[in-house]
């Protein structure tokens, strides 16, 4: 079955409605180990090989809470200002599925850990409070991947597959309050959000918040309200929005889609939507009109958390940096505009720079290299920059060479080269290319003859005192020296021969 | 006198004499069961070889002058809803039938660690859901004083192999009574202890907040012998108590009651009590006092209102414990023809493979928890829980312990309660509170009904952690009536 989706182009969509959003994350945590249990929670380990009694459920098991799984949720939890429980409990949320080992999950219901807070984020110069509802702990499904059909979905599959190394890893939901007045800024303040609490979960070190892996995962709910109402509509929520981008489209799309509905009389189902990356539109899931009853109830198998406060004091003061803090101070002494710090902040550049800036180079050389030529190899390649063969280490050689006049810019261009491509350290690129600049002052001397006298007329000018005309000389030593000539020596030597003061 | 009718600890005397082997000692309890057993059907698993070879393990190490612990070699029977990693493990339910689990239970392990020598699983109501065994899915166990009555439950096998002289030890969990009640129908010792005293990990789930593993025994020193072993802290259950296990040896040995105070729950009398069990309830108050105890009448208004809790929290619990069981890991699986949905091979795995008791469990607490309910029956119930531990905190403020019948009948006839769950419940309607406030109880004999000449248990409830107490009042009150009895009560059982 096949149903075309009419969408209100967006503008016509913002002009009449008013959209309001709620967003889910889960963030898988770095524990070494499962959140009731010993197994390893290496991601894409060999299936069904991080698995023990406990995360299989067999029968007579019995879970034992991860100490740093709770105490990375406090953490988090403070660093989104969030008040602290001082006494809650797991709670068992009861449903079936071949996944799901226990056949329920054990996750928090009316007693989160962590409640009421907020995380500001920038979207074209202004902070936007989004408040946080609740964070709270749970534990993770195993991994069901359906073999045959045509959609990777279990309908239509010919059979299903279970890896339950996924099982068990320790998970934490944040949900957010609901986002009102982002207005037509929706979709970005989607993103902008979506992105910050990722970097604050690495500023944290509490997961690698690598969103291809599915460590962090997101869920979007939009609704509609009419302009002028404040009743809002009735929402969507679409799962499992795999990247950055595709919270924004699935946001703008959710926005065009409800609103042409609306627009005609229509109703919104209030179901679960899938989103799809290629198309970047969302289909119809699992309704949610039959709202399924988790049967939550106090998890009776583990004893109620009751963090100390004294502890909870002692993890506050001992919080990172936070990373809107910390770019508001890298700025400062970096000394770069807000444009340019938001771009290093769009293409995840400020981690890279500020390594590389620790590596000795200066500011504005890390910033050009990284922001310039290894963004434009990024972009061909269509990985992000820290996916680059090249360290912050081998940036900051490649501007030292540069500084000390070994390398000019395009001979550093074909070191980064060299380096992506694997030939080594950038040193190693120099030699083994042959890159260093031509500061042999009688080659120099003997270049610089070879192209006055094959440019007669250029160096004529240059004597009548048409200065400018240096410029094709200094080329043409370029060229002839294959771009390793020091061009502002070869500048000073061909006005010297021609008996010029500049 | 035949090695089968001594006690554990006379047993293990005579292992470290030297006098016996401990080949010797499980050889004669295997010819037991293999005379008996026919008859009460206590085992859904019997090991010969198995046992004898742990047997020979203790005499090597014995023989190479290693120091064991004071029940190494001793035999003993285990509930089949322990996981062992040598034997089947299936909790009473054909949806485990034949179930081979890849690790030992805690207690399992315990056991080994102190050189018991298991001899096989004993029979359960499926799931340790009833109170006569006659729930589990392969047959009932038959109580050796009469082959026609049940042996109590949910632990009906193990009360029935330690009557029997099958066995001198065996485990059981208890729940709702499900230690307690088998021990009293089959005159013998079963102990409670405290919620937590003894580990969970590896015991198959019924209700998480009430399960509780104990020993039962002949006496109470073995009973005290037996918790002592396999009890204490666990780091692989949350809810493991981390203190020091109570002196329940010690206590034992110490059976003195002179000056302690004693109360009698009010609420446990009247309607629906049998006349011979009230008798000797009655008696043991007046041993009590002989022997120089306090008895006061103490009221704990709440404990009316246990049962109906109970049955509200326990099945909520076991709904959700009991989910596990879908066909998609192990067990039983129905239905996978190539052309069913996983939710249809569940739903078919579940139907086939659940008794009526426990589907009707699973049923009330999907109702109890489910939404627009859960506060009505679920949260009711916690709270009732609550106001029952109070109960129990004002009482010992009074009291050392409190003491009352430990189940209202002697053993009932075998399918006389099957199609009537609401008799077959109020079994349990004495044992139930030490569950829902974690209390330690225990059941010993005191005497027999004066209508059916069947054993009547007398309970001692201790405060949480209170362990000791019961085997100090357990052990004065046995000493009483044995020297009135010329023995112990099981010598009048009838020869099997």
């Amino acid at each position: 079955m096949t149903t075309t989706t009419t969408l209100m182009p967006y503008d016509e969509a913002l002009e009449r409605y008013e959209p309001v959003l709620g967003l889910e994350t889960h963030v898988e945590l770095g524990t070494a180990s499962k959140m009731f249990c010993g197994c390893a929670t290496t991601f894409g380990a060999a299936p069904n090989t991080q698995v023990c009694p406990v995360c299989l459920a067999l029968p007579g098991a019995l879970p034992v809470a991860n100490e740093k799984a709770i105490e990375s949720t406090i953490r988090i939890g403070l660093a989104l200002n969030c008040s602290i429980a001082s006494w809650c409990r797991f709670a068992r949320k009861n449903y079936f599925y071949p996944d799901m080992p226990k056949n329920y999950q054990i996750s928090q219901y009316d007693e989160p850990l962590c409640t009421d807070g907020y995380l500001d984020v920038e979207v074209d110069g202004t902070v936007v409070r989004v408040g946080i509802e609740r964070v709270h702990l749970e534990e993770d499904t195993g991994k069901s991947t359906h073999v045959g059909g045509a959609t990777g979905r279990i309908h239509g599959a010919d059979y299903s597959i279970v890896d339950y190394n996924r099982a068990g890893i320790p998970l934490v939901e944040i949900v957010t309050k609901p986002i009102e007045g982002a207005d037509r800024l929706a979709p970005e303040v989607a993103r902008a959000y979506v992105t910050e609490l990722r970097e604050l979960m690495r500023a944290l070190g509490v997961s690698d918040v690598r969103m291809e892996e599915g460590s962090l995962r997101c869920d979007v709910n939009v609704s509609l309200m009419p302009r002028g109402s404040s009743e809002w509509g009735t929402r969507t929520e679409t799962k499992n929005v795999n990247s950055l981008r595709s919270v924004e489209r699935a946001v703008r799309h959710e926005i065009e889609r409800q609103a042409a509905i609306l627009s005609e009389g229509g109703r919104i189902v209030q179901e679960t939507r899938h989103f799809h990356e290629d198309t970047g539109t969302t289909t119809s899931g699992r309704s949610k009109e039959e709202a399924q009853d988790y049967r939550y109830f106090p998890e009776p198998d583990l004893v109620p958390i009751a963090p100390d406060p004294a502890w909870v004091a002692e993890l506050k003061a001992a919080l990172p940096e936070l990373p809107s803090v910390r770019r508001k101070r890298l700025q400062q002494e970096w000394g770069v505009s807000d444009l340019d710090m938001q771009a290093m902040h769009n293409a995840d550049a400020i981690d890279l720079v500020e390594a590389t800036v620790a590596a000795g180079a200066p500011p504005a050389d890390a910033r050009k290299w990284w922001m310039g030529e290894l963004a434009r190899r990024a972009n061909e390649a269509a990985v992000p920059l820290s996916d680059l063969r090249i360290t912050p280490d081998q940036v900051a050689r490649v501007c030292a060479l540069v500084a000390s006049g070994a390398l000019n810019d395009k001979l550093a261009r074909q070191v980064l080269e060299g380096v992506l491509e694997g030939e080594g350290t950038p040193d190693e690129v120099v030699a083994s290319r042959g890159l260093q600049i031509v500061n042999d002052e009688g080659e120099l001397s003997r270049i610089i003859d070879e192209v006055l006298a094959a440019n007669a007329d250029a160096a004529d000018k240059v004597r009548g005192g048409k200065i400018a005309a240096v410029g094709a000389l200094v080329g043409g030593v370029m060229k002839a020296s294959r771009g390793k000539a020091d061009a502002a020596r070869a500048r000073e030597l061909i006005l010297e021969k021609l008996g010029v003061s500049a | 006198m035949s090695l089968t009718r001594k006690s554990a600890a006379e047993l293990a005397a005579l292992m470290a004499s030297g006098e016996v082997s401990a080949v010797e000692v499980t050889q004669a309890h295997l010819d037991r069961v293999a005379e008996v057993d026919p008859k009460i059907n206590a085992f859904l698993h019997v090991d010969a070889e198995a046992a004898l070879e742990q047997a020979r393990a203790i005499d090597a190490r014995r023989a190479a002058g290693e120091e064991l612990g004071p029940l190494a070699g001793v035999p003993i029977a285990h509930k089949d809803v322990f996981t062992t990693i040598d034997m089947p493990t299936t909790a009473g339910s054909r949806i485990l039938e034949g179930w081979r689990p890849p690790y030992d239970a805690t207690v399992t392990r315990r056991l080994r660690e102190a050189g018991l020598v298991i001899l096989g699983k004993t029979n359960l109501d499926e799931f340790a859901m009833g109170s006569s065994t006659e729930n589990s899915a392969y047959f009932p166990t038959r109580n050796p004083w009469d082959l026609s009555r049940v042996p109590g439950g949910s632990s009906g096998g193990s009360s029935a192999a330690v009557a029997g002289y099958v066995t001198p030890l065996s485990t059981g969990t208890d729940t709702g009574g499900s230690i307690r009640q088998p021990a009293a129908v089959t005159g013998i010792v079963g102990m409670k202890p405290t919620y937590g005293g003894s580990s969970r990990y590896g015991l198959i789930a019924f209700a998480s907040s009430l399960d509780t593993p104990g020993p039962f025994a002949r006496n109470v020193l073995d009973a005290a012998l037996l918790h002592e072993a396999f009890s204490g802290h666990d780091p692989l259950d949350s809810t493991s108590i981390d203190a020091p296990v109570p002196p329940v040896v010690e206590a034992a040995r110490h059976p003195d009651v002179a000056g302690l105070r004693v109360g009698v729950v009010k609420e446990f009398a009247g309607e629906g009590y049998q006349q011979g069990v009230l008798n000797r309830f009655h008696d043991s108050v007046e041993l009590l006092e002989s022997l120089g105890a306090k008895v006061v009448e103490v009221s704990c208004p709440s404990f009316t209102t246990a049962l109906p809790a109970y049955y509200l929290i326990a099945p909520s619990e076991c709904s959700s414990n009991l989910a596990r069981f879908d066909a998609m890991r192990y067990g039983l699986r129905v239905g996978d023809d190539g052309t069913r949905s996983a939710e249809e091979v569940m739903a078919l795995t579940r139907a086939a493979g659940f008794g009526p008791e426990v589907k009707r469990r699973i049923m009330l607490g999907t109702y109890a928890l489910s939404s627009g309910y859960y506060d009505a029956y679920y949260g009711q119930a916690q709270k009732v829980r609550t106001l029952i531990a109070r109960d129990f905190e004002a009482a010992f403020q009074q009291v050392d312990v409190l003491i009352s019948p430990t189940t209202p009948t002697t053993a009932f006839p075998i399918g006389e309660r099957a199609d009537d769950p609401m008799a077959m419940y109020l079994a349990d309607l004495c044992t139930i509170p030490a569950n829902l406030a974690g209390n330690a109880a225990i059941s010993v004999p005191c005497g027999l009904a004066d209508e059916d000449g069947l054993p009547v248990g007398l309970q001692i409830m201790a405060p949480v952690l209170g362990d000791d107490r019961c085997y100090r009042v357990g052990a004065a009150v046995e000493k009483a009536f044995e020297s009135r009895w010329n023995g112990p009560l099981l010598k009048e059982a009838p020869a099997l």
